[in-house]
């Protein structure tokens, strides 16, 4: 709790997203309790906990995937709450998915440009051929490349194995330029080594952007979170720099008594 | 920098594989020229209903093959068009072109309410809503007093287009027809290969994530129902005149049936699948009209192998033969 203190004293300048009171009750059970959460410009902000604990539903919650049953929750001091999920993604709020969403029968190229046309506005233009996107194919590839998919530009995305799938799916949400990422598990299935060259793209992003992730493999948190959240059966246990919350006792039984270490 | 230039030429030539394929203008080219001599060997008629179905069962992939929506009411604008254009130019004395653009224009709004209402819902819930309401317009259209009840509306002139020409022979009519159609035919070809189009089919694939890319895909899928409404209601006006009748069987349900069984039969997703499942359906129907019943079992029986053999349909399993997309 005095983690939370501490946060609701700082300057509220520097938090983008925050939210209060968060709660989501599903038929009798409650999946995410009075939740507060300030998420720092800037910084790389992780959200863990065992498995049920309520992540996933938070980012629903905090993406309007989900309606929340109560709390507020505000973008750059804005109350974003009652706002639809598309609208939240323009104003730069833009997230993963847990399970992989790529488009499945759209080229790995395709997939990153139908993000880059977003930078169009709206696309109602059904009498105009697609040649006029093909400005967008210089970047489009360089985004490619940036998660080393370039081998594979014009395979089917349903095709890619589902690492590279992650993979595709991080740069699909970079080309956006996101103000601030929500990462779902953006590791969960890889290699190692896409693990650690992930890990160096998210740590680059990170420079100029806000990433809130969940992440499961804690060595990644460790070692790219500035700071952490841990969610147990909905509810906030525990906030602080990784070396705190880790030697959290409480933590530490949740984790344990979810059967995780 | 040299990096960079690299990057820039190897994205120049990605660029080829995504655009319009070049083969696909060269088959509708080679449609094209088939279809004007084709009436040398066989019935323009019967040309001119492969064509409506044709054109039909396209606006029908439209929506489904590209927008990953199961219409199964898509008579209700089929039905009604057909109606608004028979009734105009009979009873107006509508000029075919205005009587096919006023039944167009009444397929359009219908879409527009039926459409607004059904992509609330998802999957097979969306399928039922259609469904339900097409069910509502072919009450409608037995009931009301102005629809001839079970005779239909018969002994719909064909008139003169644009008051010159002169449609009564079946020969001129045929030019005209495929002139519609194939206009509608590239439109819709433009469609699914526009910006536009783009979003569409990333809706299809995963509606979630393009909302979290920020489009609203409900503007979309409306936009695209209204379009496949408009053209399923074009292929059911032409198909008034050239018949000159509407009658209750544009209207029924397994009108909505039928062509989600050319689509699906011809290949859904593909560019020339409607075409050939409608020629395939239409060309039983007509050949074998003399079983009777037997039509629909025999209809059935080539869905049920169809489904079974070749799930992605005649078109769709020749694309992946040739490795092409078609
Ligand atoms: N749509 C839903 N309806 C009912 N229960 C749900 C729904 N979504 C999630 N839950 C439940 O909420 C709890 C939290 O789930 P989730 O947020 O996915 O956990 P996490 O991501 O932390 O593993 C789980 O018990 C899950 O079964
Ligand atoms: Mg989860």
């Amino acid at each position: 709790m005095s983690a939370a203190m501490t946060q609701q004293n700082a300057p509220k300048a520097d938090v983008i997203l925050s939210a209060r009171g968060l709660t989501k009750r599903f038929a009798g059970f409650v999946a995410v309790n009075d939740v507060d959460l300030d998420v720092q410009r800037g910084s790389i902000h992780a959200l863990i906990g065992p498995n049920g604990a309520g992540k996933t539903t938070c980012f629903n919650l905090l993406t309007k995937f989900l309606q929340p049953s109560a709390g507020t929750i505000t973008l750059n001091g804005r109350d974003i709450t009652r706002m639809p999920s598309a609208d939240i993604a323009r104003l730069g709020l833009v997230r993963s998915f847990q399970i992989s969403a790529v488009f499945p029968k759209l080229s790995v190229l395709e997939n990153v440009r139908i993000a880059l046309q977003r930078r169009r506005g709206d696309s109602f233009d059904f009498w105009r051929s697609q040649k006029v996107l093909h400005e967008l194919y210089a970047e489009a590839m360089e985004r490619v490349d940036e998660v080393g998919l370039s081998s594979f530009t014009h395979e089917t995305a349903g095709e890619l194995s589902y690492g590279r799938k992650r993979a595709l799916e991080i740069a699909t949400t970079l080309a956006l330029e996101p103000e601030m990422l929500l990462l779902d598990e953006p590791m969960a299935g890889m290699a190692q080594e896409d693990v650690a060259r992930i890990s160096a793209l998210i740590r680059k992003i990170a420079a100029n952007r806000t990433i809130l992730m969940v992440e499961h493999n804690l060595s990644v948190v460790a070692d790219l979170s500035d700071r952490i959240t841990v969610l147990a059966r909905g509810q906030v246990l525990a906030e602080g720099p990784y070396e705190a919350v880790s030697k959290d006792p409480r933590v530490i039984d949740a984790y344990i008594g979810a059967g995780h270490e | 920098m040299t990096t960079q230039s690299e990057t820039g030429y190897r994205s120049e030539a990605a660029a080829l594989p995504i655009g319009t394929p070049r083969h696909h203008m060269v088959i509708f080219a080679v449609l094209f020229g088939l279809l004007l001599v084709a009436p040398s060997v066989l019935y323009p008629v019967f040309l001119m209903k492969v064509l409506c179905f044709a054109l039909f069962a396209s606006a029908l992939n439209l929506l489904l093959g590209f927008g990953g929506l199961l219409s199964f009411g898509h008579a209700a604008f089929f039905g009604s068009s057909s109606y608004v254009a028979a009734y105009a130019a009979k009873a107006w004395g509508f000029n075919p072109e205005f009587a096919i653009l006023l039944g167009v224009l009444a397929a359009a709004v219908l879409g527009l309410g039926i459409g607004a209402l059904a992509i609330r819902r998802q999957g097979i819930y969306f399928a039922m809503v259609t469904l339900a309401f097409a069910q509502m317009v072919f009450f409608f259209a037995l009931q009301a007093p102005f629809t001839g009840g079970e005779d239909g509306i018969q002994a719909v002139p064909r008139g003169r287009l644009f008051g010159l020409i002169d449609l009564s022979s079946d020969l001129t009519l045929y030019f005209v027809v495929l002139a519609i159609v194939f206009g509608a035919l590239l439109l819709i070809y433009r469609i699914i290969h526009s910006p536009f189009g783009q979003v569409l089919k990333a809706i299809r694939d995963n509606e979630p994530r393009s909302v979290s890319l920020g489009y609203k895909v409900n503007r979309y899928k409306l936009a695209v129902f209204v379009m496949s409404a408009a053209l399923a209601g074009l292929a059911g006006a032409t198909k008034a005149i050239v018949f000159q009748l509407a009658s209750l069987t544009d209207v029924y349900w397994t009108m909505s049936g039928e062509v989600v069984l050319m689509t699906l039969l011809g290949g859904m997703g593909t560019v020339f699948g409607p075409l050939i499942g409608a020629a395939v359906i239409v060309t039983m129907q007509n050949y074998f009209a003399g079983f009777g019943a037997w039509v629909t079992v025999l209809q059935g029986a080539i869905f049920v192998v169809s489904v079974l053999l070749f799930r992605e349909g005649i078109v769709g399993v020749l694309a992946k033969w040739l490795k092409k997309p078609l």
